[in-house]
């Protein structure tokens, strides 16, 4: 007699469930290069070498930056135009 | 020195992120609007079993997939620039946004990751009726993402719930409930969320409207027009209803643009609206020259959409710059003054801490504390620096009013016609329907326009000046990193309408 045939547990369903919509994918290939060109163009270029984060760059903690921004803001107090 | 400050460096990072928005807006509405209307053709499908309808819910679903998955991650370079290019404003609000967007974006991701794939994969391999509901959660997670940014926009238009740290130099968030829920925040959530379902139903109508002048899939053209033109005249008069409500709002908290928008130099009672015009690019708001060089006013209205009152007073932009005592009406040439004492006591409060003097510290921090409210006017210039550009203003607004009041009717001959069952056999309003996604997208974009050119100068209203705001940097940086996103943006475009034209030209799959 023959053994009837077990379901695949639920971590596995939900693999293939992914892994056949995946393989089935006609334009979907090419919108998943274009995400992930664009993604590295963002996170790897842009990000690193055009977008610092100036404040954390420039500064160790919270209270140098805070120090920073306060002096930014009251600057004008100090300008002989004032 | 705030004088010698290189303001070109303020010009160019006003437009990189200006740039960068209306790029963003170009892919967003159609993902925040479509979903719905997917949901609506997936629901009819269930209901009736009838292929047809599924082949129509998928074809418009592989559309939303390529525009959702070009558009996806553009809004991301806001935040960089928030980053690089305005530091002291990300630093002072950084406690009011910073969690709220976080947790935004990771409830987004998990929502739309988990049920987008059911949504496109899902097709006879988990039930009907969980596939169905992963069509509406899509639909709900992707206008839910919109919710905090909206939120923010409109927090920076209308700042309330807030109290600033003189010792953080950070706005603090005090209510959550009076940021979240502020009456600005939800005209500014509905006005996105039903505009952005009418610029859908728009897409599907110039879509299906080509496919019947070619004479293609035309039962699945009609059923698509039926169900967008019905959603398309709900989206609209709803996005004209809050639309108005939006107005009103802008005159109680910003009623320097709601002078702007409609030309208004000199405050009267019951003024009318300008239904039509063209500005005088020579008038200033100092002088007596006439602000227009032609107009059709329709009179009364202004007062009503102003106050709710026909009776009743709406400043122009000469009360609101050098003031108006009648009317209790305070210009920003007094608001400069104030200001100008809320940053010497904020300075002198600082000096004080700094020097361990806490009695001087506590009287500099209560005189700051009095004017506070007035800090951003403090570092203009001029009064008249408070008045945003008028011209852009005005015609942004007129474009989408005008525009916006055409949608309700282009919905209804649709749908006329549709019952009728003459649609096929009128090429005039084919021709004409399949452009009106474009005039969609020319509305949303002016309306974003209005909505931030008209603010200026303010990036946080009256407390923060774009010219303060933004980090001192060099105008070279900016421009360099203008024109790679104007490249970047420009070939993601290119990209998306040569995909999209490719799937529309093939239609939907055979059965």
């Amino acid at each position: 007699m023959q053994a009837p045939l077990r379901q695949p547990g639920l971590i596995r369903r939900v693999f293939l469930f992914y892994y056949t919509g995946f393989k089935q994918m006609t334009v979907g290939r090419t919108l998943w290069k274009i995400i992930f060109i664009k993604l590295f163009i963002m996170f790897a270029i842009l990000k690193v070498f055009f977008f610092p984060n100036f404040l954390k760059t420039n500064f160790d903690t919270d209270h140098e930056r805070a120090e920073h921004v306060a002096d930014e803001l009251t600057r004008p107090a100090q300008s002989a135009m004032f | 020195m705030l004088e010698s400050m290189d303001l070109s460096m303020v010009n160019w990072a006003r437009a990189q992120f200006a740039l960068t928005a209306m790029y963003h807006w170009l892919f967003v509405p159609l993902t925040l609007g479509i979903t719905w209307i997917i949901a609506f053709f997936h629901t009819i499908y269930v209901k009736t079993g009838n292929e047809e309808w599924k082949r129509l819910t998928k074809f418009w679903m592989k559309l939303f997939g390529i525009n959702f998955a070009i558009g996806v991650a553009t809004g991301i370079i806001l935040e960089f620039e928030f980053g690089t290019n305005w530091s002291n404003y990300s630093w002072m609000v950084g406690d009011i946004f910073g969690a709220p967007l976080a947790i935004e974006g990771i409830f987004a991701f998990f929502l739309e990751a988990t049920f987008f794939a059911v949504m496109f994969f899902g097709w006879n391999r988990v039930s009907k009726g969980f596939h169905l509901f992963s069509t509406w959660m899509v639909a709900v997670g992707s206008n839910m993402s919109a919710v905090w940014i909206l939120v923010a926009n409109a927090w920076m238009q209308y700042p309330v719930g807030q109290a600033f740290n003189p010792d953080t130099a950070r706005f603090e968030m005090q209510s959550f409930a009076e940021v979240a829920f502020s009456p600005y925040a939800i005209n500014k959530f509905t006005h996105a969320t039903s505009s952005s379902m009418l610029t859908a139903a728009l897409f599907i109508i110039s879509i299906s409207s080509w496919y019947l002048l070619r004479g293609r899939h035309q039962l699945m053209a009609k059923r698509s027009i039926i169900v967008a033109a019905v959603l398309g005249v709900l989206a609209s008069i709803f996005t004209i209803v809050n639309g108005d409500e939006s107005a009103y709002e802008i005159a109680q908290v910003q009623p320097m643009k709601l002078a702007a928008i409609e030309g208004l130099y000199e405050g009267t009672m019951n003024p009318g609206v300008v239904a039509l015009g063209i500005v005088n690019r020579d008038k200033q708001v100092f002088d007596n020259k006439d602000p227009f060089l032609f107009e059709i006013q329709i009179p009364h209205v202004l007062g009503l959409m102003a106050n709710r009152s026909f009776n009743s007073f709406v400043p122009g932009m000469k009360d609101l710059v050098y003031g108006n005592p009648d009317y209790d009406i305070l210009g920003s040439a007094q608001k400069m003054v104030r200001g100008k004492q809320a940053i010497a006591s904020l300075d002198a409060y600082r000096q004080a801490k700094k020097s361990g003097d806490e009695e001087a510290a506590g009287t500099h921090l209560a005189a700051f504390n009095e004017t506070k409210e007035f800090l951003g006017y403090g570092y203009l210039t001029t009064p008249e620096e408070a008045v945003p550009p008028v011209a852009l203003s005005f015609y942004s607004f007129h474009v989408m009013v005008v525009l916006g009041s055409l949608f309700p009717l282009i919905f209804l001959v649709y749908l006329y016609f549709a019952k009728k069952g003459t649609l096929e056999q009128k090429k005039w309003l084919l021709g004409f329907g399949t452009i009106t996604y474009f005039l969609g997208i020319i509305a949303g974009q002016a309306g974003w326009i209005v909505a931030e050119v008209g603010r200026q100068p303010w990036s946080i209203q009256g407390l923060l000046p774009v010219t303060i705001a933004r980090t001192n940097l060099t105008a070279g940086t900016v421009q360099t990193t203008f024109f790679i996103f104007l490249f970047l943006f420009t070939a993601l475009l290119i990209a998306e309408i040569s995909i999209m034209l490719k799937q529309i030209s093939i239609g939907p799959e055979e059965n």
